[in-house]
C-alpha cells in the first residue's frame, strides 16, 4: 500500500520530495477552494498529463483509484439523488483528481527520501525540543507497521473464524491489539539491543 | 523519550490507518463526514498508550495524512482534508487522545469511569472543535451542525463500548503498560 515507489527517470522523479510535497499541498488546497466543475476536469487531465510525463500509464492511475471504486459509486449516486448530476461529478472528479495527484507524488519518490526530507524539515524544530532523528524512526515505523497490522488482523480472522467467531469484534480486536503490543515491545527491544541510543 | 514510547506511537499511528481500511458508513457524499471506525483509534491511543504516547501518536497521524498519505478511510488523505467538512474531526485527534490518556490516568479504573473519560475525550472534545469547523466549512449555523452530528452519537457510544472493552481486556494481559 504504501510502498509504491516506481523508479524512473522522468523531471518527476529527480525533482527532490520538498517541492514535489509542497506543490501537491498546494494543488491539493486550491482543490478544494474552487467550486467549478470545468477547473476540476482541467486539474484532473493535468494530472493525468503528469502521469504520462513520469512514464506511467493510464493504466497505472486507474490501479490508483480502483480500490475507492465502490466509494465513487455511493458518493456518485448519493450526491446525484441529493443534488443533481453537475455536483455529483465535480465530487467524484475532485476526489479522484486529489488521490491520482498524491498518489503521483508517492509513485514518483522513495518514502526514504519522503521521511529524509521530513526530517530534515523538523530540525528547524528542534530548538522546540523536537529530535529529528526519532521522528523519522517514528514514521519509519509508522508506515511499516501499517501492513503488518493487517496481516495480524488476517491471522487472527481466521484464526477466529475456524471457531466460529469470525463475526465478533471483540474476539479479533483483542487478540489483534495483544498481539500488536508484543510485537512493539519485541521491536523497541530489538532497536535497543542493535545500540539505538534514544538519548542521542 | 525512550525506544518503547517512540515504538508505541508508530504502533498508534499505525493502528489508527489501519482502522481506515474497515468500510466507512458515508451517508451523504461529502457533504458530512463518514461515519468510521479510526476514531476507535484514537480512543484506543489515549485509553492504553496514554495522554503524552496516545496524542503524539495521533499528531504523527495526523502530519502523514497531511503530507498526502491517502490514510483516512475511504483512502483520503493530503492538504485538502483540512479544507473539509471532517477536517476539523482530524485535528481534534490529538487533543482528543491526550484528553483520554489523561482522564484514564494509569491507576486501575472501573469500566464506568473508563468510559466516562472516554466519552469525553472522544466524543464531547472532538464534537466540540468538528461542529464549528464544519458548520464555517459547510456554511452551516451552529445549532444545525450540531443537529447533523447527533446521527453520529450511537455509533461513537458503540465505539466507546469497544475500547472499554479492549482497553480492560489489554490491562489484564498486558499489566505492566
Amino acid at each position: 500500500m504504501l510502498d509504491l515507489y516506481r523508479p524512473g527517470t522522468s523531471p518527476l522523479h529527480s525533482l527532490s520530495p520538498g517541492p514535489k510535497i509542497l506543490v501537491m499541498m498546494a494543488a491539493g488546497t486550491a482543490l478544494f477552494l474552487v467550486e467549478s466543475l470545468p477547473l476540476v476536469l482541467g486539474a484532473l487531465l493535468l494530472t493525468l498529463a503528469l502521469y504520462r510525463l513520469a512514464g506511467l500509464t493510464l493504466g497505472d492511475a486507474l490501479v490508483q483509484l480502483r480500490p475507492l471504486a465502490p466509494i465513487f459509486v455511493i458518493f456518485l449516486a448519493l450526491q446525484y439523488w441529493l443534488s443533481g448530476p453537475v455536483l455529483a461529478a465535480f465530487v467524484v472528479l475532485r476526489l479522484a483528481a486529489l488521490i491520482l495527484l498524491a498518489s503521483l507524488v508517492t509513485l514518483t519518490t522513495r518514502a526514504s527520501d519522503m521521511i529524509d526530507t521530513i526530517t530534515r524539515a523538523l530540525a528547524l524544530l528542534r530548538p522546540l525540543g523536537v529530535n529529528p532523528a526519532k521522528v523519522g524512526l517514528a514514521i519509519s515505523l509508522a508506515l511499516r507497521f501499517i501492513p503488518v497490522l493487517g496481516q495480524i488482523t488476517t491471522d487472527v480472522r481466521e484464526a477466529q473464524k475456524t471457531r466460529g467467531l469470525e463475526r465478533s469484534v471483540i474476539a479479533t480486536a483483542l487478540p489483534v491489539a495483544i498481539r500488536t503490543l508484543k510485537m512493539a515491545d519485541d521491536i523497541a527491544d530489538a532497536i535497543e539491543a542493535r545500540g539505538y541510543d534514544p538519548r542521542a | 523519550m525512550d525506544t518503547r514510547s517512540i515504538v508505541y506511537i508508530a504502533l498508534f499511528a499505525a493502528l489508527t490507518a489501519a482502522l481506515g481500511l474497515v468500510p466507512p458508513i458515508s451517508f451523504a457524499g461529502l457533504a458530512l463526514p463518514p461515519i468510521t471506525a479510526q476514531s476507535l483509534g484514537v480512543m484506543l491511543a489515549g485509553a492504553i498508550a496514554g495522554a503524552r504516547r496516545g496524542g503524539l501518536a495521533m499528531l504523527l497521524f495526523v502530519a502523514l495524512v497531511a503530507i498526502g498519505l491517502p490514510l483516512l478511510s475511504g483512502g483520503r488523505g493530503g492538504f485538502g482534508i483540512f479544507a473539509g467538512a471532517s477536517g476539523g474531526f482530524v485535528v481534534a485527534w490529538p487533543i482528543c487522545a491526550a484528553v483520554i490518556g489523561w482522564l484514564v490516568g494509569r491507576a486501575e479504573t472501573s469500566p464506568l469511569r473508563l468510559a466516562v473519560a472516554i466519552a469525553i475525550g472522544g466524543i464531547l472534545v472532538m464534537y466540540a472543535i468538528g461542529i464549528p469547523w464544519m458548520a464555517v466549512v459547510a456554511k452551516l449555523p451552529l445549532s444545525k451542525a450540531v443537529m447533523i452530528m447527533l446521527a453520529y452519537v450511537p455509533g461513537d457510544l458503540v465505539k466507546v463500548a469497544i475500547a472499554v472493552i479492549v482497553t480492560r481486556g489489554i490491562r489484564r494481559a498486558y499489566p505492566a503498560l
